[in-house]
């Protein structure tokens, strides 16, 4: 085994954790913030890559729906929120939990009935298509573009979360709503854009995951069983959690892709259960 | 108080059976051939994964079997029966096609069972027709329905078999001292198939010089490709199925893989290479048990194609829905030879049966009840060559219909 294999493998690992810490930010967001378990996660990752297609076949550009599906599909987030999850506040934590199951299978179905079963293809964008010699192996320039705009997207939501005004509400309002309410400050409102915001993440995975694998109505299945196993072993709620996690599964997930390929899929179940079992919190969470 | 209960029981039973009533009548005038149905309609049940990512494949199989029905209702049935198809969702799952296949044998009184599109299932299916006795045509890949520990007289396999399907296309595309690297979806259809190329290249000479296992249902293969890459091969063969198989070859052409080496598959798919542009399957050569192209050669082909056409709105028929036709009209027409139901004579005259009814002459062997058929080996077009946008594939090359590609009948554990 040469050193040149195991440094592409572990680079292979970085960029495909990427693609789990876009597709986790969104869960962990929509948890830590509102104490919604969001199982429609994955449904809504698979609703953006069609938003996505649709979006860059009227335009014909793969920008535009790079830029415009997240922003629909987070302003229909919102409206699911407003409409569906905001009764169940106050409940208990099954509720939306269940509620957000089986939106996952009206959605899923929905886009059966309008695109059909059949997988849909999603071109990559001519300008990202290629490969690109790292000095150690080739790599599709697609996926390192990827690779910027998720830490485009960590920078940004950081900054935004850090150094905004609104930033801070929503720190306040994931400890304690009550005070915030009686402070005066309308949570509802910062709980909508919340929860626009996470689903507008979970979207722009799915357009950008289109390009790398087809575009099909069960393609969100595994991708939420991938961004739960993250977010559990980041720490539920934990942003930072989630994307040290995100790293970590990718790079493991790739390595053991190089030694017992048949364990890919598996081990990032293994790592999750022997993180809970030395840290139930999670490798960033806090005690309940 | 208990005249009170009384009352209402009566009531109630008189309302029921008043409902029943109704049910039936409305039935039998929504349904007529309900009524006739215990008397003399032939019933044949169809398991198929309707749902799931086998779907697209399932319908089309769906399409075909009613194809081939339609025909046989339309000139008027077998030796004078009607042929009704019951069609019933297997969720691609062992369990729910063997209780799906009970109930039809049980509650709905089929004749004969045709369908299930995964090797695995197949054999679920076959275990529950084997013990009840009951006719069997299977149109899923497997070897191992072949062997004699799988193997059941009331079953028929009219799919291609791994060895057959594997073996036409390492015989076009490799060669002594090609070497060979393999991908494999870790579960019976892709170990099957690694086998059936393995068994062929032993023969050619050709070298694996490397095989990784990937599971089942991937949507990420990025992790597998330093590795094939820097195997370094002539040929990269990948043995999955269904989208599996759309994603892994997008992303080994992602990774700059084709540049390096030809990508070889066992089945070329017709749904998944829609599933993807025709950039990416470009060059892409596979096997298959048919191809809508055949019609320029075959009368057989273009009379199936052009009244599926006809029943589908313009549609084509795609490969794995093919066997939905040949299957279910090889055995209306075996029913018509042995001029009924009787499973031992529908049996005799399976054994006998010449047909062909879409891809040029086919039997069943009599040993293990394979059909000898033509197997296709396709390639993909280039976008510039295609003259429409189904026209995805040529034929590079077809094997005519030998017992000399199978596997002996001796060597599958029967009796010489």
């Amino acid at each position: 085994m040469d050193t040149e294999l195991i440094l592409m493998q572990l680079f292979s690992g970085v960029a495909l954790g990427a693609i789990l810490v876009i597709t986790a930010l969104g869960l962990s967001i929509i948890f830590g913030m509102l104490g919604v378990v969001n199982f429609a996660h994955g449904a809504l990752f698979m609703v953006g890559a069609y938003a996505g297609l649709w979006v860059a076949s009227l335009t014909g550009s793969f920008w535009w729906g790079l830029l415009v599906a997240p922003i629909m599909i987070g302003v229909f987030g919102m409206a699911i929120e407003y409409v569906l999850i905001r009764p169940l506040y106050g409940r208990s934590i099954d509720d939306p939990l269940l509620l957000t199951f089986g939106l996952s299978y009206v959605l899923v179905e929905g886009v059966r009935i309008v695109f059909g079963s059949d997988g849909i293809p999603f071109p990559t964008p001519s300008s990202l298509t290629g490969v690109v010699d790292l000095g150690v192996g080739f790599f599709p320039i697609y996926r390192i573009f990827v690779v910027g705009v998720v830490f485009l997207v960590v920078v940004l939501l950081w900054l935004g979360l850090e150094k905004t005004k609104f930033g801070l509400i929503v720190r306040a309002g994931a400890r304690d709503p009550a005070m915030m309410k009686v402070l005066g400050v309308d949570i509802s409102k910062v709980w909508l854009l919340v929860f626009g915001l996470g689903v507008g993440l979970a979207s722009l995975g799915g357009v950008l995951s289109g390009p790398m694998r087809s575009v099909n109505p069960e393609m969100g299945a595994l991708v939420l069983a991938e961004a739960f196993v993250v977010t559990v072993i980041g720490g539920l709620g934990s942003l930072v959690g989630s994307i040290i996690a995100g790293l970590l599964v990718g790079v493991v997930i790739s390595m053991t892709a190089l030694f017992a390929p048949e364990m890919a899929t598996i081990v990032m179940f293994a790592l999750m259960a022997i993180v809970l079992m030395i840290r139930p919190q999670g490798l960033f969470g806090k005690l309940a | 108080m208990t005249k009170d209960i009384r009352d209402t029981k009566r009531n109630h039973i008189s309302r029921r059976h008043v409902l029943a009533a109704l049910g039936t009548g409305a039935s039998v005038v929504a349904m007529p051939w309900i009524a006739r149905a215990a008397d003399d309609t032939i019933r044949i049940g169809f398991p198929t994964p309707l749902t799931g990512p086998f779907a697209a494949e399932a319908k089309d199989q769906v399409k075909s079997a009613e194809l081939a029905v339609k025909q046989f209702n339309d000139k008027g049935g077998v030796n004078g029966r009607k042929v009704e198809l019951l069609v019933r969702d297997d969720k691609l799952n062992g369990g729910e096609a063997a209780t799906r296949t009970l109930e039809l044998i049980e509650k709905d009184k089929v004749h004969a069972i045709v369908g299930s599109l995964s090797s695995a299932v197949q054999l679920a299916v076959n275990e529950v027709t084997r013990a009840r006795g009951v006719l069997y045509v299977s149109i899923s890949q497997s070897d191992t329905i072949n062997e004699v520990k799988d193997f059941s007289k009331y079953t028929f396999h009219e799919a291609l078999n791994p060895t057959m399907t594997a073996g036409a296309v390492a015989r076009h595309a490799f060669k002594k001292g090609t070497k060979v690297a393999h991908l494999v979806a870790d579960y019976a259809y892709g170990h099957e198939m690694l086998r059936g190329f393995k068994r062929a290249q032993a023969v050619i000479g050709a070298e694996t010089v490397g095989e990784i296992m990937h599971p089942f249902g991937a949507a990420d293969y990025s992790t597998f490709m330093p590795r094939l890459r820097s195997m370094r091969p002539d040929i990269l063969c990948i043995s999955n199925f269904g989208r599996d198989q759309a994603n892994s070859i997008k992303q080994a052409v992602d990774f700059g893989l084709k540049q390096q080496s030809k990508i070889v598959v066992p089945v070329l798919l017709h749904n998944q290479r829609l599933a993807v542009s025709p950039e990416v399957f470009e060059g892409v050569v596979g096997g298959s048990n048919y191809y809508w192209g055949l019609e320029s050669q075959l009368p057989s082909a273009k009379a199936f194609n052009d009244a599926y056409r006809a029943a589908n709105g313009g549609a084509i028929p795609t490969d794995y829905g093919a066997y939905g036709y040949t299957g279910v009209s090889s055995l209306l027409q075996a029913m018509q030879v042995a001029g009924g139901t009787d499973t031992d004579k529908v049996i005799a005259a399976l054994e006998g049966l010449k047909y062909d009814v879409a891809k040029g002459p086919q039997y069943y062997r009599k040993c293990d009840h394979q059909s000898v058929q033509s197997v296709l080996v396709l390639e993909s077009k280039k976008k510039a060559d295609m003259k429409g946008d189904s026209d995805l594939f040529s034929i590079v090359a077809n094997e005519p219909a030998s017992e000399n590609v199978l596997r002996g009948c001796t060597e599958l554990g029967f009796p010489a």
